[in-house]
């Protein structure tokens, strides 16, 4: 089986010389000149933009990590993906104020409760992005490949509206409970609370996540199935118990991210979903799609360029091209290095 | 009635199945059952003429599949029906499907679209004393036909990328910009610091910028968003189906985002797009004083000064000429389209959308052919977009955005990949939708609906009732995601698309080899 698409692309590869490879280091190598320059010039800048970049990434990555999944398994872009993180935002800031009253300096009480919230988002989200493989994937299993595709996009759109429909179309406020004390300094810069219990929620969450792949039947079955359903039905493993299975999961990192980053920014519209979900899709793409660590990786990477492109002063393109960049990227890595930057080369990468 | 192998794949072939399986009477029973239940539904809640509209509707399309007897005793139900109660909308519509079912099949293909085209261009002179439907109100003005015209050009040009060669593109909306934006450069006081001028009329023939003909600056557009297309096609179009939509849609993204920040591109001072103020006004259209008068004022001179003619007790006006000649584009346009979907290039599309690996082997370019697909639909955005700028007299960035793309994909898919008359008619709907039937429907929604002209209004919003143009996104969201689950043919399909889509042609399907383990971490 593995025959019939790598052919037309295989020939179309194999003239691959050096000199892409020679004008990416090179390119690589100028926005390493780059950064050092704006480091030595504005070193407070640089250092703050850097621990920004580094807890946006933390966002993305769980953001990505849930189109890695739903990727690995289905090999299907959920678009859907962006727009439920936006209204795990909404679970969130819904179930802080209105069922926990929760509100601005409440200093160590706030634990629990958004541990709570937490819990509460990651369920409402799961069970959401379950329903949706339900009713808009599952009856397309065995259609065409740009069927799914395409009706991912209509349920993009839907869920965006039911956003709008919901809070409407002005900015949420979240109540800002992450206090903004110093933790430590670096280079002149503080290191602030609200930072740091971003990568303190996001690496258990990634551990947790790990652990359950590598180490559970449930992750075992999620495995067998991303490499061959039919092998795997075979086995023993119910198939399509295991794809809701990996949506609802995929759904709750989402509805993580969307905790943090509704307390972390403290606004969410109701159609930033789509954008963001983009510029995570571009990280998972970077770190190498269907690969776990690699959509991490990648996350932290464009956190770091979105920031560094926003906050960096000397020759910076600014936030007007954010999308532009993330968008080059994406296109660039899927043009000459498909498989990403961690991933391994695969005959029908391309 | 056992269902063969092929009828149990796909959702909605099994339902079909079910239901095929089911004794002839009781199917008609059924129907009419459900037929009678939902006319008397409407007839107690909705307006009268609504449901008798949609009874009508649904009953001939439950009826159509049912063998003769049973047909002709709901048709001769649904004449009772009307000679009791003969609301004018109701016979309007009963009189169009009828006169479409009467026409012998042998003749449909021609006569349907002529009678069509005849009807469309006579319409500004009957357009005011159009009854008003129930529901959507009044009909479009002919401002609104133009822009539908537009959009079916679009529609038409996506549906060779979508449609005949199977290319996902989501980032169709940057074709329509480049068109729109050629358009601007060329016809406006944009770039002042030269002087051109090359048939331009209307204007003082001092004026600084550089202004061309529009006759030459439609097929410019064209061929410079046809050259776009290629740009963005021969790095990207030997991606995997997923992956080049991905790149399309950034390409989508990324093109908009350079005209809205083109006032200073690089920080070098240079106004390429005259960023979020948009480029306004562009120069008029028209022939001419020498070619106006060769055809004794047939052809106007200037389009925004012109007709003092009057035909029919209708007084001709600028918007009008705009809309005709909207429809000579879309007529070479749909030429264009028919005469590319046979011919060797579209055979070759076509083998490419079935089966990507045997076309390669039976010796199809694939590079070459799906550039060819890219460039072609590229192109029709591309017309489409400069003569809208034109229409307008202006082109925003705020026009160009990701919802365009899918707003365009939704008309194909609505209508029928692959089938033009499809996508004319799923296009024209949705423009209209979009321009003036969601604000008609939710007005009439909200007044006759009490659940819903009650509704809350969404937060940060005024006033009770449903906001239906807020929706708007969401709406084609649902479109798209109820055609594709039950009727992935779209309204009216290509036969052959439709097999395909129903079988699941195994030339896409994922591979499932250890190479791509998935969540092997």
């Amino acid at each position: 089986m593995a025959a019939d698409a790598s052919a037309p692309t295989l020939s179309a590869r194999i003239p691959r010389p050096g000199l892409i490879s020679g004008l990416g280091l090179l390119f690589v190598g100028l926005l390493l000149f780059w950064l050092v320059v704006n480091a030595v010039k504005t070193p407070s800048d640089f250092f703050e933009v850097l621990l920004i970049g580094i807890t946006t990434g933390c966002v993305y990555a769980l953001v990505a990590l849930g189109y890695t999944l739903v990727y690995g398994i289905l090999e299907l872009i959920n678009f859907a993906h962006g727009d439920v993180f936006m209204l795990g935002g909404m679970f969130t800031i819904t179930y802080a104020t209105s069922l926990f009253g929760l509100h601005q300096g409440e200093g160590i009480a706030i634990v629990p409760i958004v541990f709570a919230v937490l819990l509460l988002s990651m369920l409402s989200c799961g069970l959401l992005n379950a329903a949706i493989e339900f009713v808009a994937y599952r009856p397309l299993r065995g259609a065409p490949r740009l069927a799914p595709l395409i009706t991912a996009i209509g349920v993009s759109f839907i869920i965006e509206d039911i956003g709008l429909a919901w809070k409407g179309p002005n900015y949420v406020t979240a109540p800002d409970v992450f206090p903004h004390t110093k933790v430590f300094s670096i280079g002149g810069v503080d290191y602030t609370w609200n930072k740091l219990i971003v990568v303190m929620i996001t690496v258990p969450v990634l551990l947790g996540l790990l652990y359950l792949v590598q180490q559970t039947r449930q992750g075992k079955a999620m495995r067998a199935t991303a490499q061959d359903k039919d092998a795997a039905a075979m086995m023993g493993i119910n198939v399509n118990r295991t794809i809701s299975f990996t949506f609802m999961i995929a759904g709750a990192l989402a509805g993580a991210a969307g905790l943090l980053y509704s307390l972390y920014v403290t606004t969410v519209r109701f159609d930033q979903g789509f954008q963001l979900g983009l510029i995570a899709f571009t990280a998972a793409v970077l770190g190498g799609i269907g690969n776990l660590p690699g959509a991490v990786f990648g996350a932290v990477l464009i956190g770091l360029i979105q920031s560094f492109n926003e906050g960096l002063n000397w020759h910076a393109p600014g936030s007007d091209w954010t999308q532009s960049i993330v968008f080059s990227i994406l296109i660039l890595i899927l043009v000459f290095r498909p498989e990403g930057l961690l991933g391994e080369r695969t005959p029908e990468g391309g | 009635m056992d269902p063969g192998p092929a009828e149990q794949i796909g959702f909605r072939n099994q339902m079909r199945a079910r239901w095929k399986a089911l004794p002839v009477l009781t199917r008609a029973l059924i129907a009419i059952g459900l037929e009678a239940a939902l006319a008397i539904l409407c007839y107690f809640t909705l307006d009268h003429a609504l449901g008798f509209a949609v009874a009508t509707i649904a009953v001939i399309y439950w009826l159509r599949r049912l063998p003769f007897y049973p047909r002709i005793a709901g048709e001769a139900a649904l004449v009772a029906l009307f000679l009791i109660f003969g609301p004018r909308s109701f016979a309007a519509m009963l009189a169009t499907v009828f006169a479409v079912l009467l026409i012998p099949p042998r003749y449909r293909t021609w006569a349907l679209p002529a009678v069509a085209l005849v009807v469309a261009i006579l319409y500004p002179f009957y357009q005011q004393k159009l009854f008003t439907i129930p529901v959507f109100g009044v009909w479009p003005d002919v401002a609104t036909g133009v822009y539908m015209l537009v959009f079916i050009i679009m529609a038409v040009g996506l549906n060779i990328v979508v449609g005949y060669a199977g290319l996902l593109d989501l980032g169709y909306v940057a074709f329509y910009a480049m068109g729109a934006y050629t358009a601007a450069w060329f016809s406006s006081l944009q770039f002042a610091h030269r002087t051109f001028h090359f048939g331009a009329v209307g204007i003082d023939p001092k004026l600084a910028g550089i202004h061309i003909t529009i006759w030459l600056l439609l097929p410019l557009a064209g061929m410079l968003t046809a050259i776009t297309g290629i740009i963005i096609g021969l790095p990207t179009l030997r991606l995997r189906g997923d992956y080049l939509a991905i790149v399309t849609l950034g390409f989508g993204e990324i093109l908009p985002q350079i005209a809205r920040n083109g006032d200073n591109l690089f920080g070098t001072g240079f106004n390429l797009t005259n960023g979020p103020n948009g480029i306004t006004p562009l120069d008029s259209l028209g022939f001419g004083n020498h070619i106006s008068h060769a055809t004794a004022g047939f052809l106007p001179a200037n389009y925004l000064q012109c007709c003092s003619a009057s035909f029919f007790g209708h007084q001709i006006q600028s918007t009008d000429v705009f809309f005709w000649t909207a429809i000579v584009l879309l007529l070479i346009t749909v030429f264009c389209s028919l005469r590319l979907q046979y011919s060797r290039l579209g055979r070759a599309w076509i083998a490419i959308r079935e089966d990507e690996t045997a076309a390669a082997a039976m010796g199809v370019p694939l590079m070459r052919t799906k550039t060819w697909a890219y460039a072609t639909g590229a192109f029709f955005g591309g017309i489409a977009g400069a003569y809208y700028a034109a229409f307008k007299s202006a082109t925003f960035p705020g026009d160009f955005f990701f919802n365009i793309s899918v707003f365009i994909l939704c008309m194909v898919i609505l209508g029928g990949m692959g089938n033009i008359a499809g996508v004319i008619v799923g296009a024209g709907f949705l423009a209209y939708l979009n321009q003036e039937g969601l604000a008609n429907t939710g007005a009439w929604l909200n007044t006759h609906i009490s659940v819903i002209g009650n509704l809350p209004p969404v937060p940060g919003d005024q006033g009770n009732g449903l906001d239906v143009p807020l929706f708007a996104s969401g709406i084609y969201g649902a479109i798209i995601l109820i055609v594709m689950l039950f009727r992935p043919e779209g309204m009216i399909p290509s036969r052959r698309r439709a097999a395909e889509l129903h079988e699941g042609v195994q030339h896409d399907e994922p591979l499932y080899d250890s190479t791509h383990a998935g969540a092997e971490a």
